[in-house]
């Protein structure tokens, strides 16, 4: 090697070394998070109006409707919740409509960690998943070994999937490493379990927190990122789920994974739950349109998509007794 | 794209997707319903007489000529054609009305009756909004959220100012200036409409207004409530025809005022056509506006801005954004995200509620349009149109879009009028500047970036009458508009568009 | 064949008639007063009417606070739906014409021409400001020519909660010609009603009541200005106060409590006698300053540059 050779890499070298010392700063993500698109609220809000008011043929709104309940994620998540209830949900989740063979099942159910072993028991024999909360949810605010071991103990017991909720505290105090490590090591405490990512929207406030949590908890490896909760309001909304299907379309274009999307709480109607559908394809189109890449995490939309569904066959409205209440 | 790529998890997702008895790749049954607005809201009549003095008449020939709706080629209504004795007729009755009636009626009672016309069009809207689609080819969810909203905010807005003139003109009496003649287009006629006869009944004129001949009925249903309103005749009077009506109204010696709004070669036509005269003049031309896209811009809603800038209204919209001016640095980035989002552009029938872009005004409107789509490929630049399934009868265009555009091309500076956007390259603010008002045009610009500063200090240099910053063609009635240069003179919204229609005197 | 009944011989007895209770108005609805109290409202030749609500402290901290609730949501709509909102009230005014011209002739002694003279201004004038609800921050809002680099501009926004002591002897004229001002501006208001003239007042809370004009936005308390006014001008959630009809004897204590959290005072013009005002003069009674006055003017700055 020349001198100048020598020197030329000495420069790099050294080049690298203060990049890297730029970017291990504590709290930042260097060149990560620096380059996040900025997200305008009212042009977000009048795109989401103008999708609100498309109407789609009445043989895709069936299809609709069934896509809908096999996207869906049964939630149950209440101190209350005993071994009885959770039995009666899964029992609802695999047979919506007892006595109608043709709705299918829903895609999973939703539950605490300490309830995933009665779930994975009452859904045996059935394709329907067992998904889990963790990570000390709904607020996140206890020790990292905690909520590691607890979603090991979670995956242990049965759990097909894993939802997490991030450090909101730390990401709102500009510490984006540390949530960026939690995901990194929640992921691989879950195993095969597949991971979605709750950013608790509610609590992030603005679409670019919004967006910028979205990229973050992508790359740290989430299956899918998803909005709330269900115990903070706002829960889902649709503008917020627009911004973050167009952060999981960019995701994709740039490195080429494909990573799922579930907004949650709040959806208590067929008619919005289209209204999602409408948002989704439009953002990421037919490819996304399958419960392996879309989940809506409810509780309430089922009755009301078997009621539509009875309408759309029959054209007269339908009354809440017809359909079991759990 | 200079964003470091992070070091990434593999993806061990081995599922199929949930079968429903779809094979790999088969299409998806999600499909948009017609939809379709019902047209029998709008008794449309076989024959419309022209309005003059609270009464419909025939021509004086009885000369009447056919609207077509453009969506279909078919034939909507005989519509009376004007001579010029109409003309006169029409005028004389509006200098009656005046004299007599409307100037000298106190503020506070002209804008009773303008309320009334307000809420009527609140309460026809839906009417109105098909009527609109029906005869210009635009879509119903632009006529019925866009549209007829703004005509009736007009004409809201503007009633509160005729017994405020005092406010509106400091220190100084307002009068009107007495008879109007008002001259609109095509685009948007009911609400050019209302553009032209809320701020001039307002100030205590009375009107003569020729709609253009392509698109006529919508006037004619608003003289129907003007009788609702118990409007006193010959306040405002309606003479259809063809554009020679337009300029003898324009060099009636009858008339105190013109207003126009259309083309830049029309509106030096009629300029000509006043001159040596005391009349006053409005003129409100067309443009080539300029979108300016840089790379801090909130990108996913600049596309939203850039679709709408130039598609809505099938981009038959003088201040359009037809002109997109991106950042280098991200101008990959923006077209390939431009064309994803044409992909989702829905194309056909106006009644229809998903459609996003209508039809074509006319056949003469489709042929410049192709035309000069046609020059643009000549000249080099690349073209882009999604495969779009057009109706086999209308006149109907794809959205298009010309990348590898430079400055020098005729699709750089010939207004088009079309849905047709061509795309240049920038690399610092200076340059956007430049590139931005090298135009003889400066009706509006748009300008998309997160800095709050830059969008003041942009705003300060660009030689136009409208500037949207992060958004695009917004209007409102308290929002003054008009154009720099060869885009016109004078402003129609707000406080500003008082002054066209009002001579000062001193207290 | 059973007997009929007896047909009557003496003429129908009048019908009896099924006469107002007048309420309070608070967020919206018609509440007694928690009081329990009352008062005999006269005609102006002494005529008992009816009884009136004696509103007690308690009902105007109650009124404060349905004002400050509704004030934020009121704000926040746009200048042209406020304005709509206040039109329909003028259409809804329309319709009840006749019963305010009725309340106000005996209220106040008028003839009926002049009664009814009296409420079609009331009607008129409250379109009149109307329409200066998307209007007024254009003649008040400025951009100021700065000697620097910066965009600077001055922006008006509404001052908050109004306390509003309407005019003693003109019922419903004066009381229009004060409260509408305020809500063109975006303020709320709580109306002490002139004591010795409640009916008309409480009648416009019923068509405030049926327009579209959200709950809490106007709130009308009848009762003692004695008890009420000097509640009204201490209250510390209280950020303006028309004083217009504060009674002699009571304007200096009003005015010393007002300050405590710097009200902003909307008074009468010096020399100004409530007896001797003309309401009917538009140059006198009818003024944008008067929307002005419930206004903040906010300035920002921003730098220009690339």
């Amino acid at each position: 090697m020349t001198t100048t050779q020598h020197r030329d890499s000495l420069t790099r070298e050294r080049a690298n070394e203060l990049i890297r010392a730029w970017d291990a700063r504590p709290g930042t993500l260097g060149s990560l998070l620096g380059r996040v698109t900025a997200v305008d609220q009212v042009g977000v809000e009048e795109r989401v109006e103008a999708l609100r008011r498309r109407s789609i043929k009445k043989a895709s709104k069936l299809w609709a409707l069934d896509l809908a309940i096999r996207m869906i994620d049964l939630t149950t998540l209440e101190g209350k919740d005993t071994p009885g209830k959770v039995r009666a949900l899964c029992a609802k989740a695999v047979h919506p409509l007892p006595g109608d063979p043709t709705i299918p099942s829903v895609a999973a159910v939703c539950v605490y960690p300490a309830l995933v072993a009665e779930a994975k028991e009452a859904l045996r024999g059935s394709a329907v998943r067992v998904a889990s909360v963790a990570t000390g949810f709904p607020s996140g605010q206890t020790f990292r070994e905690v909520k590691i071991a607890e979603t090991r103990a979670a995956v242990d017991a049965g759990a097909d999937e894993i939802d997490m909720v991030i450090d909101r505290g730390a990401f709102l105090a500009g510490d984006y490493r540390a949530v960026f490590e939690e995901i990194v090591e929640v992921k691989e405490a879950a195993g095969p379990a597949h991971l979605k990512v709750i950013l608790e929207t509610g609590e992030l406030e603005t679409y670019d927190n919004v967006r910028r949590a979205s990229v973050l908890a992508m790359a740290a490896g989430a299956d899918f990122i998803k909005t709330s909760t269900g115990k903070v309001q706002p829960a889902a909304t649709l503008p917020v789920t627009l911004v973050m299907l167009e952060a999981i379309r960019d995701f994709e274009r740039q490195t080429g994974r494909v990573v799922g999307m579930k907004p949650a709480g709040g959806i208590r109607t067929a008619k919005e739950a289209i209204q999602y559908l409408v948002v989704l394809y439009e953002t990421l189109g037919p490819r996304w349109m399958t419960p392996e890449l879309f989940r809506f995490g409810a509780s309430s939309l089922l009755n009301d998509l078997l009621m539509q569904i009875e309408k759309e066959r029959t054209g007269r409205y339908q009354g809440p007794d017809h359909f079991s209440l759990d | 794209m200079t964003t470091e790529t992070p070091k990434l998890r593999p993806w061990t997702g081995d599922r199929a997707p949930a079968s429903w008895g779809l094979g790999e790749g088969q299409a998806i049954p999600w499909e948009y319903a017609p939809a379709p607005e019902a047209r029998e809201i709008v008794r449309l009549r076989e024959r419309y007489g022209l309005f003059i003095n609270g009464r419909e008449v025939p021509a004086a020939d009885g000369a009447t000529f056919t609207s077509i709706d453009p969506s279909t080629e078919q034939p909507l209504a005989q519509v009376a054609r004007a001579t010029p004795a109409d003309v006169d007729r029409a005028v004389r009755a509006a200098r009656r009305a005046q004299r007599r009636n409307w100037g000298a009626l106190p503020g506070a009672e002209r804008a009773k009756y303008l309320f009334r016309i307000a809420r009527l069009l609140q309460e026809r809207s839906r009417e109105f909004a098909v009527l609109e689609s029906m005869d210009s080819g635009k879509p119903i969810k632009e006529s019925r959220d866009v549209d007829i909203p703004l005509a009736a905010a007009h004409f809201w807005y503007y009633a509160g100012w005729a017994d405020k003139l005092d406010y509106a003109f400091p220190g100084r009496v307002a009068r009107p200036l007495g008879v109007a003649g008002q001259i609109i287009p095509w685009n948007f006629p009911l609400l050019m409409l209302a553009w032209k006869i809320a701020p001039a009944l307002a100030a205590g004129n009375t009107v003569v207004l020729k709609p253009a001949s392509t698109t006529p009925l919508s006037a004619l249903l608003f003289a129907d409530l003007c009788r609702q309103a118990d409007l006193p005749p010959g306040v405002v009077n309606i003479v259809t025809g063809p554009g020679e009506i337009g300029m003898h109204l324009v060099r009636h010696p009858g008339i105190d005022k013109v207003a126009f709004t259309g083309s830049t070669a029309v509106g030096r036509l009629i300029a000509q056509g006043v001159a040596g005269t005391d009349k006053a003049l409005t003129l409100e031309l067309g443009g080539k506006a300029a979108n300016i896209v840089f790379e801090d811009a909130p990108l996913d809603q600049a596309i939203e801005g850039i679709v709408n800038g130039i598609y809505f209204n099938q981009g038959e919209v003088c201040c359009a954004g037809s002109r997109l001016l991106v950042q280098e640095s991200i101008a990959d980035q923006l077209i390939g995200k431009l064309k994803d989002r044409l992909a989702t552009i829905r194309v056909g029938d106006p009644l229809d509620k998903n459609t996003d872009v209508g039809a074509i005004n006319s056949r003469q409107q489709l042929e410049r349009i192709t035309e000069l789509v046609n020059a643009g490929v000549a000249e080099g630049a690349e073209l882009y149109q999604p495969a779009c399934e057009l109706p086999e009868r209308g006149f109907f265009f794809r959205p298009t879009l010309f990348t590898n555009v430079a400055m020098s091309h005729l699709i750089a500076r010939e207004e088009i009028f079309g849905p047709v956007l061509a795309t240049l390259t920038f690399r610092t603010p200076e340059e956007a500047i430049e590139k931005a008002n090298n135009t003889p045009y400066g009706l509006s610009a748009g300008i998309w970036t997160e800095k709050g500063s830059r969008i003041l200090m942009m705003v300060r240099r660009m030689r136009a009458g409208v500037v949207w910053a992060n958004t695009f063609n917004r209007f409102d009635p308290t929002s003054p508009f008009g154009g720099y240069k060869e885009s016109g003179f004078g402003r129609e919204g707000g406080v500003h568009g008082l002054h066209a229609y009002v001579r000062l005197e001193d207290r | 064949m059973a007997p009929r009944s007896p047909l009557p011989t003496e003429p129908p007895a009048p019908r009896i008639e099924v006469r107002k209770t007048y309420k309070l108005y608070i967020g919206g609805a018609f509440p007694r007063t928690e009081s329990g109290r009352s008062y005999l409202v006269s005609a102006a030749d002494g005529t008992p009417l009816t009884n009136a609500c004696r509103a007690s402290r308690k009902d105007l901290r109650d009124a404060v606070r349905a004002a400050r609730k509704a004030f934020g949501p009121w704000a926040d709509r746009t200048a042209m739906n406020r304005g709509q909102i206040l039109y329909r009230v003028a259409e809804l005014m329309e319709g009840r014409r006749d019963q305010f011209v009725a309340e106000v002739a005996a209220a106040e002694g008028l003839p009926v021409a002049a009664a009814r003279d009296a409420v079609d201004r009331s009607i008129d004038r409250w379109v009149w400001y109307a329409g200066w609800a998307d209007k007024i921050s254009q003649v008040l809002g400025t951009v100021n020519p700065v000697a620097a680099p910066y965009f600077n501009f001055t922006i008006p926004e509404p001052t908050g909660v109004v306390g509003l002591v309407a005019p003693e002897r003109s019922s419903l004229l004066g009381l229009v010609s004060r409260l509408a001002p305020v809500l063109a501006g975006g303020s709320v208001a709580v109306v002490v009603a002139s004591e010795t003239r409640p009916l008309a007042a409480v009648t416009l809370a019923e068509v405030l009541a049926t327009s579209d004009v959200p709950g809490g936005v106007v709130n009308v308390l009848t009762g003692h200005k004695r008890e009420l006014v000097p509640v009204l001008a201490a209250h510390v959630d209280v950020d303006a106060l028309d004083t217009w009809g504060v009674p002699a004897e009571l304007r200096e204590a009003v005015e010393v409590a007002a300050a405590e959290n710097v009200k902003r005072l909307a008074r009468r013009p010096p020399g100004v006698a409530d007896e001797r005002f003309d309401w009917t003069d538009p140059r006198a009674a009818q003024r944008p300053e008067w929307i002005a006055a419930f206004l903040e003017m906010k300035t920002v700055w921003h730098p220009i540059g690339s």
